[in-house]
């Protein structure tokens, strides 16, 4: 049991890798999401892998399974979600600012980071600050 | 049980909750509640320090559940300075925002609040897993202060900082899920007492739960490797955002250090899990950060260079783990913080007086306000080139003599030292593009009362780091030594009584 649920969580980080690593943020934020899958898997099972233990001490049960990796989890996910749907926001935004949806940085206007982003800190700091929108 | 450790994060949370029903109302109101939030949560942290000065280690309990149990906010030297800082940092940060930098998107005033919060959550908690919920806080805040103002360059920094943060996220909760499951704790005072009994067995994986954990915290700070995202993000961002940001790194290494000399001691499980490859990192990181000031083409990315090589200096520090050099990194921790957020807030000002030219560094005509500018730029930079006679020279002497030994003396003396010379020589080539020009210089601007007063704070910050040195030094040995001590810290959050009965896993 212990074997197979390590080689799924191993399975799952090393799809999640492989899709952050891609240049779009579709596959990123897919891949952020099962990098998360897998932590959260690994967290919840921190706490030893068990069967029909309850977690609070209920009159005649004979273990009692550890209840803070379950609270750490649903932190975890909370956050882990709270994170994906920001990042998909802006995402959206970066797709709408620059029309590329690359996160490396490259094919945007067909020009680099550095020389894109003069540009646009002039039009951004000026004297009346006010970006464009 | 004084409710005082948690008022510097409860302040600002309260604040921006209130700010977030209030929703729409006039900027005024809002910029009233952040302050007075921001002052509020300024005296509860003097309160603290004025506590920790007297050498007592106060814990907080948060929900009064007993630690290991619970969690725990502990104030001792270390992490009330850090709050301070946070704060000191935060104010003159707010007053830039002010001049109007706030009302570039809604929401600046709770964002920047609720950053404030994670912050001083960050250096007060004595927890692993709350530690990464604060992180989180404050990584959440900061990604919404980095778009703030749009623009294709910060969306798309934004992007890719996002992306590596979450990452380092994750890798923080694999460490967690690790440590808990081999140690069973979470509680740093806890992990001390555990640490040396690890079974051989759990060996390998607790030093890779470490090793992991460590490179979080590098992350964070910036670390060669994984510093090339910095000086983009934090030139990308506002001035006020990107001063406030200038603290950020310190978390990472402030956790890294409170981890190392608290948690791990002399543990075989740990044993030299920073050295050697932290000190050669470190330096990588300030050759790094030096050729970057010399390639950067604009005033704030030089600022954001010189975060590197503080982030670098101060590691090398931490990569030791002794006294002294802990001691001489506490000296020079504030000053290096305060002066980049300074320099910042400087490139803000000066991009608002070279109109189209904003604060590229190019040749035309000089900037207005030239006295004002001019000078604040000198007294920042003489401060972070270490020029005799501020505060900068003090700590970079504190921290040649104190860091490093026997062969890595002569690499460290010669690395700073030539980062040096590399920084005064960029600044001064800076100096005399910006101010010094015989064109008619641009006309002069008033400086707003929130900009000017922020840029007087973090000016007169090295001046008097020099004046009141030995007290500040003082403390800064106090407090080291509180640290490295270790036992009043675990015996404070664990009390003297009896090991916690607990069950053992089979």
């Amino acid at each position: 049991m212990e074997i197979l649920i390590a080689l799924s969580i191993g399975l799952i980080f090393a799809c999640g890798i492989y899709l952050v690593l891609r240049p779009r943020s579709f596959s990123v934020v897919l891949g952020l999401t099962l990098l998360a899958y897998g932590v959260n898997l690994l967290i919840f099972l921190g706490g030893g892998i068990d069967r029909v233990v309850p977690p609070l001490s209920l009159p005649g049960a004979t273990g009692l399974a550890d209840p803070l990796p379950q609270a750490l989890v649903l932190t975890a996910i909370v956050i882990g979600f709270g994170m994906t749907a920001y990042l998909v926001a802006l995402a959206l935004r970066t797709l709408g600012e620059t029309g590329s949806d690359r996160v490396d940085g490259a094919g945007v206007d067909g020009a680099g980071l550095e020389a894109d982003g003069s540009e646009d800190d002039r039009a951004d700091s000026g004297p009346d600050g006010e970006a464009p929108r | 049980m004084s409710h005082l450790p948690i008022l510097p994060i409860l302040i600002p949370f309260v604040a921006a909750a209130l700010l977030l029903l209030l929703g729409r109302t006039a900027a005024p109101f809002h910029r009233t509640v952040a302050m007075g939030a921001m002052l509020l949560g300024a005296a509860s942290t003097l309160a603290l320090a004025s506590e920790a000065g007297t050498g007592a280690i106060s814990v907080y309990a948060l929900g009064n559940w007993r630690a290991p149990f619970g969690i725990v906010l502990v104030v001792d030297r270390l992490a009330a300075t850090m709050a301070m800082l946070v704060y000191a940092i935060a104010i003159p940060a707010l007053l830039m925002a002010t001049g109007g930098t706030d009302r570039l998107g809604r929401h600046f005033h709770a964002l920047f609040l609720l950053q404030v919060a994670g912050l001083s959550g960050a250096f007060l908690t004595g927890d692993l897993f709350n530690l990464f919920v604060f992180f989180e806080i404050l990584l959440l805040a900061s990604y919404a202060l980095l778009v703030h103002g749009g623009g294709a360059q910060r969306a798309q920094s934004g992007m890719a900082y996002v992306i590596l943060n979450l990452v380092g996220s994750t890798l923080f909760l694999v460490a967690v899920a690790f440590i808990y499951g081999t140690l069973g704790t979470l509680n740093m005072a806890d992990i001390a007492i555990v640490l040396p009994n690890v079974p051989a067995g759990d060996l390998a994986l607790v030093r890779t739960a470490f090793a992991i954990l460590a490179a979080v915290f590098l992350l964070k700070a910036a670390v060669l490797p994984m510093a090339f995202w910095l000086p983009h993000v934090y030139s990308a961002a506002t001035p006020a955002v990107g001063a406030l940001f200038a603290i950020m790194t310190k978390v990472g290494i402030v956790s890294l250090l409170r981890l190392s000399v608290i948690g791990f001691g002399t543990a075989k499980a740990t044993q030299g899990l920073l050295l050697p490859w932290l000190p050669v990192l470190a330096l990588a990181t300030i050759a790094l950060g030096t050729v970057g000031v010399f390639a950067a083409k604009r005033l704030a990315t030089i600022a954001a260079n010189l975060v590197l090589i503080s982030s670098g200096t101060l590691l090398f520090a931490v990569a030791f783990a002794d006294g002294t050099a802990t001691a001489a990194l506490l000296y020079y921790l504030p000053h290096t913080t305060l002066a980049t957020g300074g320099l910042f807030l400087l490139s803000g000002l000066l991009a608002e007086r070279r109109g189209e030219l904003g604060d590229r560094l190019v040749r035309g005509p000089s900037v207005g306000n030239r006295a004002m500018i001019g000078g604040a730029f000198a007294v920042l930079a003489v401060g972070l080139a270490a020029l005799p006679p501020l505060s900068g020279f003090l700590g970079k002497l504190m921290l040649l003599q104190g860091a490093g030994s026997g062969a890595w003396k002569t690499i460290w003396w010669g690395t700073l030292l030539l980062s040096g010379l590399g920084v005064t020589l960029v600044l001064s080539r800076s100096a005399s593009l910006l101010f010094w020009q015989p064109e008619t210089p641009f006309p002069s601007r008033p400086f707003g009362f929130g900009p000017g007063l922020a840029l007087v704070l973090l000016v007169v910050v090295g001046p008097a780091l020099t004046i009141g040195a030995a007290p500040v030094a003082g403390w800064a040995r106090a407090a080291s030594e509180q640290l490295h001590a270790r036992d009043p810290y675990v015996s404070a959050v664990l009390g003297d009584g009896p090991d916690t009965e607990r069950e053992r896993r089979p």
